[in-house]
């Protein structure tokens, strides 16, 4: 039971970060170069938008629950089941990113989803 | 804005970074959690020795940094991919620490595992057949 829970925040916690976080990037626009300066001058930015720091605080939530889940349960399970995310991912970035998830890219999703149930079954 | 196929490279590169070292942070969090072991009770003086154990752990501190970088590689590539193309591309790392759990931590991996595994790299490859951004507008 308590794995469920730790599993369910660790998920659901990790895509909300993930998406906050990426809709800030997507506010920000493509970074201009790899040279330290632009980087810097990047994160700085980053930082100053409020959609990151939303990203930050459920990504921290999600740290919490991996550190509890990995102190009881092997490495081999707890990696592989967090994939769970890619399906909740998926919806977010259709709905909330307003992506186009192509067939073949639901198809590769679904793949992945599947093989993770096998992980976690195995 | 950059060439169209500028992103495919430096795209392709990020996945890969993200691919190491989010493997590499998760490997080390989980040789350090191994470590301290399981919380004897929720109770404040648990959790507070705990907090201690974890936070002078090298290894926590070595998957700490590495989560780091990946978080810094991970912004980047999302200033121009999809989200939905970015995450699930990242998910040929299960194949990386399956492996670095089997072979260094010596934990046991069955074959339907091993499937599972096979079938996430099947998708990854999928997903990594199509466009990297379906938001650009250049």
């Amino acid at each position: 039971m308590r794995t469920a829970i730790a599993l369910a925040v660790l998920v659901l916690a990790g895509t909300g970060g993930d998406l906050a976080i990426a809709h800030a990037m997507k506010r920000l626009g493509e970074v201009p170069s790899f040279k330290p300066a632009a980087i810097w001058y990047f994160l700085g930015r980053a930082f100053r938008e409020r959609w990151m720091w939303m990203g930050i605080a459920q990504l921290t939530l999600a740290f919490c629950s991996l550190l509890a889940l990995l102190s009881w349960e092997a490495v081999s399970f707890v990696v592989p089941a967090m994939a769970l995310s890619y399906v909740t991912g998926a919806l977010g970035g259709k709905y909330f990113l307003k992506e186009q998830l192509t067939r073949v890219r639901w198809l590769g999703i679904g793949l992945i989803s599947v093989g993770v149930a096998l992980v976690c079954l195995g | 804005m950059t060439s169209p196929q500028a992103p495919i490279l430096k795209t392709s590169f990020l996945l890969v970074l993200l691919v190491v070292l989010n493997s590499a942070g998760n490997f080390f969090f989980g040789i350090g959690m191994k470590r301290i072991g399981a919380l004897p009770s929720w109770s404040m003086a648990a959790l507070h020795s705990a907090f201690i154990a974890i936070f002078s752990s090298p290894w926590i501190w070595l998957g700490i940094v590495s989560m780091l970088l990946f978080m810094v590689a991970l912004m980047l590539v999302l200033s121009w991919a999809d989200f939905t193309y970015v995450m699930p591309a990242t998910a040929s790392m299960y194949a990386v620490v399956a492996l670095l759990g089997h072979f260094v931590l010596g934990e046991p991996v069955t074959r339907l595992r091993w499937i599972g595994v096979a079938l996430i790299c099947l998708g990854v490859l999928l997903v990594g057949h199509t466009p990297p951004s379906t938001t650009r507008k250049d």
